[in-house]
């Protein structure tokens, strides 16, 4: 384990620093600009970070995501450096490995998944009311690239939540896989008993430093002001 | 390499799994003083702010332009900004010069300019610091009452043992959110059925944690964050303005409340706009300031990590909690979460809070086993409480806690488990068994509680909310199945919303009701025979003196 650490800590920090961009924008409310309003006119149309993303056969962009209408769907939002920029989670986890159980847990109960890939917020609860306003359910999942998961449904606050995973370091691939579960049997109206959650007081001393660089590079391809893109997923 | 057996033996050591960073000022990653941290300056024309730590006001953002309105004493801070900032941090230790002419300088200053402050001092300055500047005289501590099961007869049970050891505030959160509405009524009943005055809150997602006060089953809120740079407010769709709202709606019910910040926030959320963690706590507690909230939850609290991973980042915590004191805001100051692997780093972690003396030394020291703390770990927990006796009565220091008798801690468990028992029952929520009683009773964790039938408890959760039970409902089930004492209790932290002096600077009720506060019990420290002490505070002395576990020489069986 350490030696993972250590070498994905580098890795990153060394991105990062090729990365560093200072031009940040901000919201303003001074209306300097003669009285528009001010976030219209904040729209950024690039990342901080222009990195291009990896070509991945099994993870393809077909378009923005529309909003569905089918009942017995669920969509999973992914934040923007999922799979694309980042491969794995803070414990190691491919992100293939996390969509195919998802994926898997949502089927086992009849259900459809829907993957997107968020790109307006690196936030897991905030991609969470995107997931969820995408689908035709109202129930959505959202997953950062460092693991930290949530379930969503579209009349809750958006930092409320089904449930909430908070600690990516105790997320197993099974875990995701009860999250998928879970998740479908919340868009069929039926009230399953929670995930059990695991806590480990440890978890965050350990990785709150790790978990921080990787989100910090994550934020760095949110884009302000794009919606979030279809992706077709194949396992094959 | 061939090991050297020592180095070998060192890397097995608990410290070793801590999570430790270079300095990275670029992302934040810097405790305090970072090059890109802007000198103080200040400018007013016609009475308003033109300039503010080097930023023009055109160039303000948001937190700029709400601190410059409301934050700062604008009389006095072109002057006090000039003022050697040595002589300011000479003033803060020097037992001679009070309190409150402190208060009239760093009131008057820039988030720049409490920086420079406070990055004079070495760590035991701080410490003199500190316990000179808290505003309440009398030190206290606050607790963390959870299980990952969300029981809760458990709450109920656990709350009511950590009353009767001292905690004046105790502090709920869910591990499922949609339990809030029964972990705030547990720990309300069971503190208020063993030592009435005690304050409760329930930790959860803002508007919901707003309404389980407005409904009467909490008495106060502290987890109002706020933060040190627009984008991280912005990403949470919050502004400064948003928070002040928040906290005018508690206000406006009587009910306490107080901020969260702390270092490490803006870096664990990706956006430190490259300025050093204390600087833009230094924003972070102005921004409170401004809000006219009474308080502040601070010290990195849950983000530890980040300041903890850096140099100097420790002395930078008490520096921030320090900072808070100085303009006049009550102080919670965090030791709130599991921090290191090594106990030797967790004891040094908290050194600084507790022999200074502060509002709250923890913001939530786990009254249970950590297994069942659900804010993911705090840095002491209540397999500790033995250790920490032992401090308090090795230095004669007042850490807030004191140890009570096996047997009256067995009783009020059990009065409080049968309290909530009767509330759920008469609040027609799903039954709490006899058998459960006896288990909470006993219980140290979750893992000696029967299973309850979850799903059951959170219908049953949405119904409370969905047919409006308020406070007073759980005050007639009380009163209804004979806990009348009870009953009075929650009644009367009801009533003290219309009397409202629990919105006090740092005010906490003794079990007689009486408020102390930084009004009525004011930090009156200036150096040998002022202040606060713990032989002087005889009840107190003689609990902490009273070791249950110390060899009564007198009559001891040799």
């Amino acid at each position: 384990m350490a030696e993972i650490d250590e070498s994905l800590l580098r890795a990153i920090i060394k991105d990062v620093l090729r990365e560093v961009n200072t031009d940040e924008t901000k919201i303003d409310f001074s209306n300097k600009d003669g009285g528009q309003t001010a976030t219209a006119t904040q729209v950024a149309a690039k990342p901080e970070n222009t990195e291009a993303p990896k070509q991945l056969s099994w993870f393809k962009h077909v378009g923005v995501a529309k909003p569905g209408t089918s009942k017995d769907e669920v969509v999973i939002g992914v934040e923007p450096g999922f799979a694309e920029h980042l491969t794995h989670t803070l414990t190691g986890l491919d992100h293939k490995e996390v969509l195919r159980q998802v994926i898997a847990g949502i089927e086992e109960e009849g259900l459809h998944a829907r993957v997107v890939k968020i790109y307006r917020t690196s936030d897991v609860s905030f991609g969470g009311v995107e997931a969820d306003k995408l689908s035709g359910s109202g129930i959505g999942i959202s997953i950062q690239s460092k693991g930290t998961a949530i379930i969503h449904q579209a009349d809750q606050e958006p930092l409320s939540n089904l449930e909430l995973f908070p600690q990516a370091p105790v997320i197993t691939l099974d875990t995701y896989r009860a999250i998928g579960k879970n998740a479908a049997k919340y868009a069929k109206g039926e009230s399953p008993v929670p995930v059990p959650t695991v806590n480990d007081q440890m978890a965050r001393v350990q990785y709150q430093a790790l978990s921080a660089l990787m989100h910090i590079r994550e934020t760095k391809f949110v884009v302000i002001g794009k919606p979030a893109d279809e992706i077709e997923v194949s396992f094959d | 390499m061939k090991r050297q057996q020592r180095f070998a033996e060192l890397e097995k050591r608990p410290v070793h799994l801590d999570g430790f960073v270079k300095e990275w000022p670029e992302e934040g990653f810097i405790a305090m003083m970072g090059p890109n941290d802007p000198k103080p300056s200040i400018k007013i024309e016609n009475g308003v702010v033109t300039e503010l730590d080097g930023k023009k006001r055109d160039d303000f953002d948001l937190i700029d332009l709400y601190i410059a309105k409301y934050g700062i004493d604008l009389e006095h801070a072109e002057e006090v900004v000039k003022m050697d900032s040595v002589k300011i941090a000479n003033m803060l230790c020097d037992p001679n010069v009070g309190r409150q002419e402190i208060v009239k300088i760093t009131s008057a200053c820039t988030p720049a300019k409490l920086e420079e402050i406070v990055s004079k001092l070495n760590f035991a300055e701080m410490i003199m610091a500190a316990q000179k500047m808290r505003p309440r005289r009398t030190p206290a501590t606050q607790g963390h009452v959870t299980n990952i099961r969300d029981n809760p007869v458990q709450i109920a049970a656990d709350a009511a043992d950590a009353a009767l050891r001292g905690f004046p505030e105790q502090e709920t959160t869910t591990a499922i959110a949609r339990y809030a509405p029964l972990n705030a009524i547990a720990i309300t009943t069971g503190a208020q059925s063993a030592r009435p005055g005690v304050l409760t809150q329930c930790s959860v997602e803002e508007a919901a944690e707003l309404s389980l006060g407005m409904r009467g089953f909490t008495a106060y809120a502290e987890t109002i964050s706020v933060y040190g740079t627009d984008s991280v407010f912005t990403d949470g769709d919050d502004t400064p303005w948003s928070k002040g709202f928040l906290a005018s709606c508690y206000a406006s019910r009587g009910l306490k409340m107080r901020f969260t910040s702390g270092s490490g926030s803006e870096v664990m959320m990706g956006h430190a706009e490259g300025k050093s963690m204390l600087y833009l706590e230094c924003r972070c507690i102005l921004l409170t300031k401004a809000s006219g909230v009474q308080g502040l939850q601070n010290g990195g609290v849950s983000c530890i990590g980040i300041p903890g991973s850096v140099p100097s980042g420790i002395r930078s915590v008490l520096g921030e909690n320090l900072v808070c004191m100085m303009v006049d805001l009550e102080c919670a100051s965090a030791n709130d979460q599991a921090f290191s692997h090594s106990d030797m780093r967790r004891t040094e972690r908290m050194i600084g809070q507790f022999i200074a003396g502060t509002d709250y030394i923890s913001s939530g020291y786990s009254t249970t086993p950590n297994y069942d703390n659900t804010f993911a770990g705090s840095n002491a927990d209540a397999h500790d409480y033995d250790d920490y006796y032992v401090w308090e009565r090795d230095l004669a220091v007042n850490g807030g806690l004191h140890p009570v008798e096996e047997e009256d801690i067995i009783k009020a468990r059990n009065y409080a488990a049968k309290a909530i028992q009767a509330v759920f029952e008469d609040l027609g929520l799903p039954k709490i068994t006899d058998e459960e009683v006896e288990a909470a009773t006993y219980a140290d964790t979750s893992k000696d509680m029967p299973d309850r039938d979850m799903v059951a408890d959170m219908k049953g959760a949405q119904d409370l909310l969905d047919r409006g039970v308020t406070g007073v409902d759980v005050v007639k089930a009380l009163y209804n199945h004979g806990f009348t004492d009870v009953a009075k209790s929650y009644l009367n932290l009801l009533q003290q919303r219309l009397a409202g002096d629990f919105l006090q600077t740092s005010a906490i009720f003794d079990e007689n009701w009486n408020v102390i506060s930084a009004i009525n019990d004011s930090n009156d420290y200036k150096g040998p025979g002022t202040g606060y002490r713990l032989w002087e505070d005889t009840d107190e002395w003689e609990r902490i003196k009273d070791l249950p576990f110390a060899v009564d020489g007198k009559n001891a069986k040799l």
